[in-house]
């Protein structure tokens, strides 16, 4: 008798699981629980029992009328949430309505991120003009006029005396006509060259940047610069420290990175050196120290500039200069 | 400055590959940008047996011969008397770039198609014979490059010197280099044997008037010279670094200012009238021809050499065509001179003359190289013109260039470059590249800068020579031991970044744009006369009039944009860009202009991306004024500025917007900027085909404006009342202007004023407008009851009433 519960059970609650809709749940009531159902039947048999396993006998029909009663009204409230849901179903792969996004120009994102790194490490930012005397875009940093350096640079004039900034560098002068050392600034900022071709544009970005301290030595612009390439481009970025020449800083030097398009091995981007010039440094030349009153037996200091541009292609492998300032949506869109 | 291998072995012995001393030259500070193998182009050039020779059908000078190159057999079409059977002879195939730069074409010659091209020595720079074909060795493998079969290789390193490194700009110079980094002796050029004495003195002189600008003059004068074409070994040393072969006194000039780097010049004594030099400045005015045959018109500072009576050349620059070398010149006076660096810069600019002499003379060549240069050059002439230098030489120098001496504090060096070098590893590095080292102490060097290097006239100039020398890669990387100091951003930097950010997260593209505009702009903004905008910031070499003059408003840059990306089918814009608008000085242009800061939004095409949960009127609907407006309201409010105005602008007043959609923005009484609809006839000028809207900010102005910091307020304890006012109004009554005048009133029940409808249309009478506002009031004390508003409401509603000529709904 025992297991002829047990069967009863077991099938009783794999048919109602089975049950897909309400008539079928209450035709399996009927079928187990009803007035002529499995379970009255089973609950009239207990007569027929040896008195002593009656009383067992009849509780477990009891229970297990108590639980199927129950596994009932769960299968009903089951089939009605689903018929529910079913009423209420939308396409949920249908696209959103589409929310405001933005963005960001990739020359404002690269600034900001070289500005974030140089912030972390101490340096303030400082500004200049855009529309420069030719004193500070180029006597103060030790170019005088009529001098071969400034081929170097193609140069918008506004007056004999006033240009358009040829670099981010006139920035340096500025701050230090202004603050007594320590100095630990970067300015980033728009510079002017007359100068347009596939690799050139008339305006462009620099950062520049000034250390200036006791005892700053030509290591340290390799650990600050070292820390740059490996926080921009990836701690495992070759980099190599190059000798140069720069009218306002000595020693100099430009320094490479390892090609981020061919991995060293030589291309077309690097000219198949496997290097590629990512940033012009050196100690700040004495002379530009003296223009400026500091003192050059006492104080010591490292520059360097880098293009926004330059780094905003290698980082995003942008091949062409020029879409930077078409300002095509499709561009933008991509940032 | 190209230096060909051949030619630069001849003063070091290199014992590295032309590879290893470019990347070595390049870590030195001379930066190799290129090897290239001059005679690579011969890789496609073919030793080719001539198999059969047949007359060409349709031309009696020509011949068609089958030439075997090793691999097939090629038909090419010849002119040479010499081409026949059997012999070896150079095939260049297309492609092959031939000496002088052009590249060769398979080509059909009068029907007969040729596949090829059989040379002369001539025709490949191997020779100056052109009569006929260069018959090869026979024992030549036939097919085989012709560069590997007649060991022809000769790797040319082009190197980009910076501008300091005058004393490179010579084979010798680079040698010096190279010999140092290979550690083996510099052989300078033999020093010769020429005849001294007075004679030259009898024959003719050199008078300096303008010592300034010419410290030196040294000549010599060679009889009996014959001009002819240069050796084969000289023309082909020059043409090695890209040098064209002249005559043989003009290319000995030219090969000794590569050797030695001193740019000579040769005269014909037969031309110089009274036979004599004058060194002077130009009479202004005075007229020239230069050797380029172009008439050019003197100035008072520029250095001319003249003879007895005009002048023969432009010093240092360029000489004349009256004097210059002639086929028929027999007697040479030879000028080996130093010239003041920027005066020969000054004029090289000026008649635009960038000739090789010049870029040396204006990065200064050795003061003391001047008579060496002479006499090297004057003993090649004697060589291979067959001249007879006239004894003696002429060496006027009224203004010796002193000895440099640097005292070099040993510490000091190290202190700047991070090392721990003693003084015997620096005075070793700077002596092998030719700085002479004495009276060392353990910490100080004297050091005697050799008169080639005119860059360098202070220690720290040594200091660099010394980091070169040892190389950066040894110096230690280290870390400046400066605090940290945690100064807060700067201000203005940060706002610019704060309100890109926030136009991005309004749904913006930022653009940047180039800081020069069309000289027109101005015109095409309609700015009034009196603008202070129309001081604009004129570029006296712009590279075209779109890029003339420094903008005064970021509105062209966004116009063009605009215009542009709807041509490119991006028709639905939402555009801003931060940048300087530049105002030039109202006292002359010689003073920095204003630069301020500005931001500057251009919407146009649809207010929503489409999609398809929209209806079709949401789907049509363009952006219009309080689209662009609600984004100016969502940044000063984020901003933390108060008290922002708008108002309309009145017809006479709207410059680049539409009268009657544009209004001013101001904080108080100080105006911070404009939004409006852009003027139709703005809108023409930048080919701008669809209504746009737009707004500008001064960023200093409103940076002013914001508040420090923001100050949270207690959440309020009692329910709100709220009770709905509508009027009617003058149809040129400013909503909100009603609305400040409910807030004038200082009501301290009243929360808040919303204006919610605004309706115009009947029944409302014409010239009349119906505006609702919902007032919010509020105590602190307690829950307000009807009984407290509603005589309040009252009271607000027919003040506005009266100072309004209003009047409630009927």
């Amino acid at each position: 008798m025992q297991q002829t519960i047990e069967q009863i059970r077991a099938e009783a609650l794999q048919r109602l699981q089975d049950a897909a809709d309400r008539e079928a749940v209450q035709a399996l009531s009927v079928h187990f629980l009803g007035r002529k159902g499995v379970l009255t039947q089973f609950l009239r048999q207990i007569s027929t029992l040896p008195p002593k396993d009656r009383p067992a006998a009849g509780q477990a029909a009891n229970r297990l009328k108590a639980e199927l009663e129950e596994a009932v009204a769960q299968r009903l409230a089951a089939l009605e949430a689903r018929q529910r849901a079913d009423a209420d179903r939308i396409d949920v792969t249908l696209p959103g309505r589409p929310a405001p996004v933005g963005h960001l120009h990739p020359l404002t994102q690269v600034k900001v991120e070289i500005c974030e790194i140089f912030e972390r490490m101490g340096f303030d930012i400082a500004e200049g003009p855009e529309v420069e005397t030719d004193y500070y875009n180029f006597e103060a940093l030790n170019i005088p006029k009529d001098h071969p350096a400034r081929d170097m640079q193609d140069t918008f004039y506004v007056s004999d005396n006033i240009v358009l900034r040829t670099q981010t560098s006139p920035t340096q002068p500025r701050v230090m006509e202004k603050q007594p050392p320590p100095v630990r600034i970067i300015a980033p900022g728009k510079v002017y060259r007359c100068d347009s071709d596939l690799t050139h544009t008339p305006m462009f970005h620099q950062v520049e940047g000034l250390l200036v301290d006791t005892q700053v030595s030509f290591g340290d612009l390799k650990g600050v610069l070292t820390e740059f390439v490996h926080q921009i481009f990836g701690p495992r970025t070759p980099l190599r420290f190059r000798p140069s020449f720069f009218p306002f800083t000595e020693p100099s030097a430009e320094v490479d990175i390892g090609c981020t398009i061919c991995g060293g091995a030589g291309c077309r981007v690097c000219s198949h050196t496997g290097w590629l010039e990512i940033l012009g440094s050196g100690m700040v030349h004495p002379a530009v120290f003296e223009k400026v009153g500091y003192d050059t037996d006492r104080y010591s200091g490292f520059a360097f500039g880098m293009g926004i541009e330059r780094i905003a292609m290698l980082k995003y492998g942008i091949d062409d200069l020029r879409r930077f300032f078409e300002n095509d949506l499709r561009f933008l869109r991509q940032f | 400055m190209k230096v060909s291998w051949s030619w630069l072995t001849q003063y070091v012995e290199v014992d590295l590959t032309p590879a290893q001393v470019a990347e070595a030259l390049t870590m030195a500070g001379l930066e190799v940008a290129a090897v290239n193998d001059r005679y690579g182009f011969l890789e496609t050039v073919r030793v080719g047996r001539i198999v059969q020779v047949s007359p060409h059908p349709r031309a009696d000078r020509l011949k068609c011969c089958q030439v075997d190159i090793g691999d097939r057999t090629l038909t090419v079409v010849c002119g040479a008397p010499n081409a026949a059977a059997d012999c070896l002879v150079p095939c260049a195939l297309p492609g092959t770039e031939m000496p002088g730069g052009c590249e060769l074409k398979a080509e059909t010659v009068r029907g007969v198609s040729s596949e090829g091209m059989l040379c002369s020595a001539f025709e490949l720079g191997l020779g100056a014979d052109a009569s006929g074909l260069l018959h090869l060795d026979d024992r030549l493998a036939v097919g085989a490059p012709l560069n590997r079969a007649l060991g022809l290789h000769d790797p040319v390193l082009e190197i980009e010197l910076t501008p300091n490194r005058s004393d490179c700009l010579s084979i010798l110079g680079v040698a010096r280099e190279v010999a140092a980094i290979c550690g083996k002796p510099l052989v300078p050029p033999p020093v010769p044997v020429l005849p001294e004495g007075s004679d030259i003195h009898r024959e003719t002189s050199v008078q300096i008037l303008a010592p300034d600008h010419c410290p030196r003059y040294t000549a010599r004068l060679i009889f009996d010279v014959a001009i002819g074409p240069s050796p084969q070994w000289l023309q082909d040393r020059l043409r090695s670094v890209d040098l064209k072969p002249i005559n043989n006194v003009v290319d000995v000039t030219n090969f000794v200012m590569m050797e030695l780097g001193q740019p000579l010049h040769a005269f014909d004594f037969d031309r110089l009238r009274g036979r004599r030099i004058v060194v002077r400045t130009a009479a202004e005015g005075e007229s020239f021809v230069t050797l380029d045959q172009k008439q050019r018109r003197l100035t008072a500072d520029t250095l001319m050499i003249c003879d007895a009576e005009v002048p023969v050349a432009i010093g240092g620059v360029m000489g004349g065509l009256d004097s210059e070398i002639q086929p028929d010149t027999t007697r040479v006076l030879l000028e080996s001179a130093c010239f003041d660096p920027v005066s020969i810069r000054k004029t090289a600019k000026r008649f635009n003359l960038a000739t090789d002499a010049a870029y040396r003379f204006e990065r200064g060549v050795d003061p003391h190289g001047t008579l060496t240069a002479l006499n090297r050059a004057t003993a090649l002439i004697a060589e291979v013109a067959g001249g007879r230098p006239v004894p003696g030489h002429i060496d006027a120098h009224p203004r010796p260039a002193p000895q440099t001496v640097i005292a070099l504090d040993v510490h000091r060096v190290n202190r700047r470059l991070g090392t721990e070098l003693d003084g015997d590893r620096m005075k070793t590095l700077l002596e092998e590249i030719g700085f002479r080292v004495s009276n060392q102490e353990s910490d100080r060097l004297e050091v005697h800068v050799p008169s080639f290097r005119v860059d360098v006239t202070r220690s720290e100039d040594l200091t660099e020579e010394i980091a070169r020398r040892h190389g950066y890669e040894k110096i230690a990387t280290t870390h400046p031991a400066l605090p940290a100091a945690g100064r807060r951003p700067a201000a203005a930097f940060a706002l610019r970044q704060r309100l890109r950010e926030l136009m991005a997260g309004l749904g913006f593209a930022e653009v940047i744009t180039y800081s020069f505009v069309h000289q027109d702009s101005n015109l095409r903004l309609r700015l009034a006369k009196d603008d202070p905008r129309q001081r604009q910031v004129v570029i006296r070499n712009p590279l075209s009039e779109d890029l003339a003059v420094m903008r005064t408003s970021l509105l062209p840059g966004l116009l063009e944009t605009a215009s542009r990306n709807i041509a490119m089918g991006n028709r639905h814009l939402k555009l801003f860009e931060v940048g300087k608008i530049f105002v030039a000085a109202e006292d002359g242009a010689d003073r920095l202009p204003a630069e301020t800061q500005m931001l500057a939004a251009l919407w146009t095409g649809q207010r929503q991306d489409e999609h398809w949960a929209q209806g079709r009127l949401e789907r049509q609907a363009s952006c219009d004024f309080f689209d662009l407006k609600g984004v100016v309201e969502a940044l000063v409010e984020r901003l933390g500025v108060t008290g922002v105005r708008f108002g309309s602008l009145a017809p006479e007043h709207c410059d680049c917007t539409r009268p009657g959609v544009s209004a001013w923005i101001a904080v108080e009484d100080e105006r911070i900027g404009f939004i409006g609809e852009v003027h139709p006839d703005t809108r023409a000028a930048f080919d701008l085909k669809q209504p746009a809207f737009t707004f500008e900010l001064n960023l200093p102005r409103l940076a002013k404006r914001m508040a420090a910091g923001r100050q949270s307020r207690p959440l309020p304890r009692f329910p709100a009342i709220t009770r709905d006012m509508t009027l009617i109004v003058d149809a040129a009554v400013e909503s909100a202007r009603l609305a400040e005048a409910i807030a004038a009133a200082d009501e301290p029940l009243v929360e808040s004023v919303a204006l919610f409808d605004h309706y115009i249309g009947p029944p409302i009478p014409a010239g009349r407008k119906s505006v609702s506002f919902r007032i919010t009031y509020r105590s602190d004390r307690g829950t307000l009851a009807d009984e407290q508003i509603n005589p309040l409401h009252q009271k607000i509603t027919e003040r506005l009433l009266a100072s309004f000529g209003a009047a409630l709904p009927t």
